[in-house]
């Protein structure tokens, strides 16, 4: 019988090693797998590349993990939201690399990777300072940039609700990054708010088949409803 | 002089919303104008989080944790709204999916180049969010701004100074003086607020304005 679900956050990031790129989903502090992201902390995995859209916020989670030192560099389109004091101090202090990317570009970079493609030209960035350095072509008269493919080797993943072969539906905005993030890694991890029954969930409304999810935790105490 | 409040430049951009078009608002003065779409008017807000049919402000109490627009406020959503990934929401900003794309702006050049994503300041880290996407992508991309910086600097600028978004982009201007439209033999003035001469705004302009032969006075609502 196919089960995927494990029993605490600590089991679900088991193994993930130091040198990671870790694919965090979440759009400000929504959507975000806090539960897991404190569990990785507590794993103590370290020299992490961190794929996310912001930078962490508060004292937990993400910013717990930046601000223990474990994160080597942050890809991300916008660092500076909600409360981002862990970032800012080891962004002045150097010890954590910065590559900012453009927001529409760093999912469209995971799809790459996800779909099995080599990666793609662009318009988004031409001729502007984030681009320096990248190849470009002339497309159609106008000016793209190359963007390679962006892989994750883990996910960590906030779903509203999965199913023991890890279908997965979302809530609202907080589906986000999350079914990008999703496909896009060797391993996913996801938490999820609650299990249901297989057959539970309507198939037509759910997001993330379960092919791409390989763990699930439950952290909440969410009732499903359909 | 009667210079604009942001309401109010809020407001004259809301009104050349047309009806059917879907529309994505930048932070800032942009999502004010939301507020001002005229009565029984239907225009389709996009957020870049993942949202199309983007509805108004929660009333107090009624905000949904998992409910949030571009700018991290508490949202809700509209009749007939619906939720996609970011890379859906992206491809319709990057495919040329949305009609307008009104955002803010540090800097605008005469043909159209827009800054307003960096000031280089080296002690913050610079973000980019979505700017460049949706300066890209946008079928048309129209710009809210004060006309001048805090020091009365001109904001419109032969070129941009500050790091650029997105080149020979930007097609409308509104500023709290004038609405100018960038076109591809120079900036047309096509409105301009009561009290200020031509040779005022042009003194507040870096690059020659041309004045349209039915030049209006913009005079919005006071409850703008």
């Amino acid at each position: 019988m196919i089960n995927k679900q494990v029993k605490t956050c600590a089991e679900a990031v088991a193994g993930i090693s130091d040198g990671a790129t870790v694919l965090v989903a979440g759009f400000g502090a929504v959507g975000v797998a806090d539960h897991l992201l404190d569990a990785l902390h507590d794993q103590g995995a370290k020299e992490l590349t961190v794929v996310a859209n912001n930078a962490g916020t508060g004292d937990y989670g993400l910013a717990k993990l930046i601000d223990s030192g474990r994160v080597r560099k942050v890809i991300c389109s916008y660092p500076r939201s909600g409360d981002y004091r862990a970032f800012l101090a080891a962004y002045r202090s150097k010890s954590l690399e910065l590559e900012l990317v453009p927001q529409g570009t760093i999912s469209e970079r995971m799809r790459c990777a996800t779909a099995g493609l080599g990666g793609f030209f662009s318009p988004v960035s031409a001729g502007t300072k984030l681009a320096e350095g990248k190849e470009t072509r002339e497309i159609g008269g106008r000016l793209h940039v190359f963007e390679r493919p962006l892989k994750g080797d883990v996910a960590l993943i906030k779903a509203r609700a999965a199913d023991r072969w890890g279908n997965l539906i979302y809530s609202k905005s907080a589906r986000n990054f999350n079914p990008v993030m999703a496909t896009a890694a060797e391993l996913t991890v996801v938490e999820v708010d609650t299990m249901v029954e297989l057959g539970e969930m309507d198939p037509e409304a759910i997001v993330t088949p379960s092919i791409f999810v390989d763990r699930v935790v439950v952290v909440g105490e969410g009732a499903w409803s359909s | 002089m009667v210079k604009l409040t942001r309401e109010q430049v809020a407001w004259r951009a809301a009104q050349d919303l047309r009806e059917g078009a879907f529309v994505n608002l930048g932070i800032g003065i942009p999502t004010l104008a939301a507020n001002f779409v005229p009565k029984h008017r239907e225009v389709i807000f996009h957020s870049e989080n993942g949202i199309l049919g983007l509805g108004p402000r929660p009333t107090s109490g009624t905000e949904d944790p998992n409910l949030i627009d571009a700018g991290k406020s508490p949202a809700t959503l509209a009749i007939d709204g619906c939720y996609m990934h970011h890379a859906d929401a992206f491809l319709m900003i990057r495919g040329g999916h949305l009609d307008v794309s009104l955002l803010g702006a540090f800097e605008v050049s005469e043909a159209g180049d827009l800054a307003n994503w960096a000031t280089d300041d080296p002690t913050f880290p610079p973000g980019v969010g979505g700017a460049m996407d949706l300066a890209v992508g946008a079928r048309e991309v129209r710009v809210l701004m004060d006309h001048v910086g805090k020091n009365g600097e001109p904001r419109i600028r032969h070129r941009c100074t500050l790091p650029l978004t997105a080149l020979c982009v930007v097609k409308r201007i509104y500023t709290n003086l004038a609405v100018i439209d960038v076109q591809p033999n120079g900036l047309l003035v096509r409105e301009i607020v009561g009290g200020i001469s031509n040779i005022e705004l042009q003194s507040l302009t870096e690059p020659k304005l041309q004045f349209s032969t039915n030049l209006q006075i913009l005079a919005p609502p006071l409850a703008a």
